[in-house]
């Protein structure tokens, strides 16, 4: 189960993912991001700091978007992570291509600067 | 220790599997870290089996038996009666060409090989068992 909020701060979305995305829920998260974009965000944070779990399903939604974010000039930051998760992308190398805060504070410098 | 676990092939389900792996796997001096490696790679077994053996038939079950014993590696089996899904015969795609083609898969199959030791198949009396080991520190 995945609940996502979603707020907007200094012209950034900011999703938040609370629970456990896999095959079953990360329809949600591309929908989500989906929705982010299609309004017409260029700076999009996703808040993992309440992320319990996340399955190939779920890295799978972050990496189909990394080009069409690269050709679109929109830049994405997530931040957060529990030791746990930020494993799950270190283990198939994810945190190479992603780019990944500490938290929120780092996210937005980051998404500033890139 | 022997446990075992019996579900439908709803991905609806794939959370309790989660929980009995997790509450099969403490308790044995096993570090939460690599715990978290195995529910992440059995998570992906299971949601192949549900989805590509299975078409997530909620009717259709298999089980998910999982044997520990201390300083032995960690055995995992997932037995069940549908098509065979053999990730050994998927060649693990790139990381640049999972991004290229924008696929959503391919992801789980490189998770899997690079957590787990060994990943074998075998057919008995109709059914499919599919042998996962992993070696782990004990505490």
């Amino acid at each position: 189960m995945i609940h996502i909020k979603r707020l907007q701060e200094d012209g950034a979305d900011i999703i938040a993912l609370i629970g456990e995305i896999d095959a079953s829920s990360s329809i949600e998260l591309d929908l989500a991001i989906a929705k982010s974009v299609g309004e017409g965000f260029k700076k999009i944070l996703v808040d993992c700091s309440a992320l319990e779990y996340i399955s190939s399903a779920g890295l799978g939604v972050f990496m189909s978007y990394i080009e069409e974010f690269k050709d679109r000039h929109i830049k994405m930051v997530l931040f957060g992570m529990s030791d746990k998760v930020a494993n799950t992308f270190s283990i198939l190398g994810l945190n190479e291509l992603l780019q990944i805060g500490k938290d929120k504070v780092q996210a937005k410098q980051i998404v500033n600067e890139l | 220790m022997n446990y075992k676990f019996k579900v439908g092939c709803s991905i609806e389900n794939l959370k309790d599997v989660r929980d009995f792996i997790r509450a099969s796997l403490k308790n044995h001096g096993i570090s939460d870290l690599e715990i978290s490696e195995i529910v992440l790679a059995l998570d992906e077994m299971c949601s192949n089996l549900m989805i590509h053996a299975h078409h997530c038939n909620p009717d259709d079950l298999f089980e998910l038996h999982i044997l520990v014993e201390k300083n032995s590696p960690l055995i995992f089996e997932l037995i069940d009666d549908g098509t065979v899904f053999d990730i050994n015969e998927f060649s693990t795609p790139a990381l640049d060409s999972i991004v290229h083609e924008k696929r959503k898969g391919g992801l789980g199959i490189r998770l899997v090989k690079s957590i787990m030791d060994k990943i074998e198949y075998q057919k008995t009396g109709g059914r499919n068992i599919c042998r996962l080991v992993k070696s782990v520190q004990f505490k």
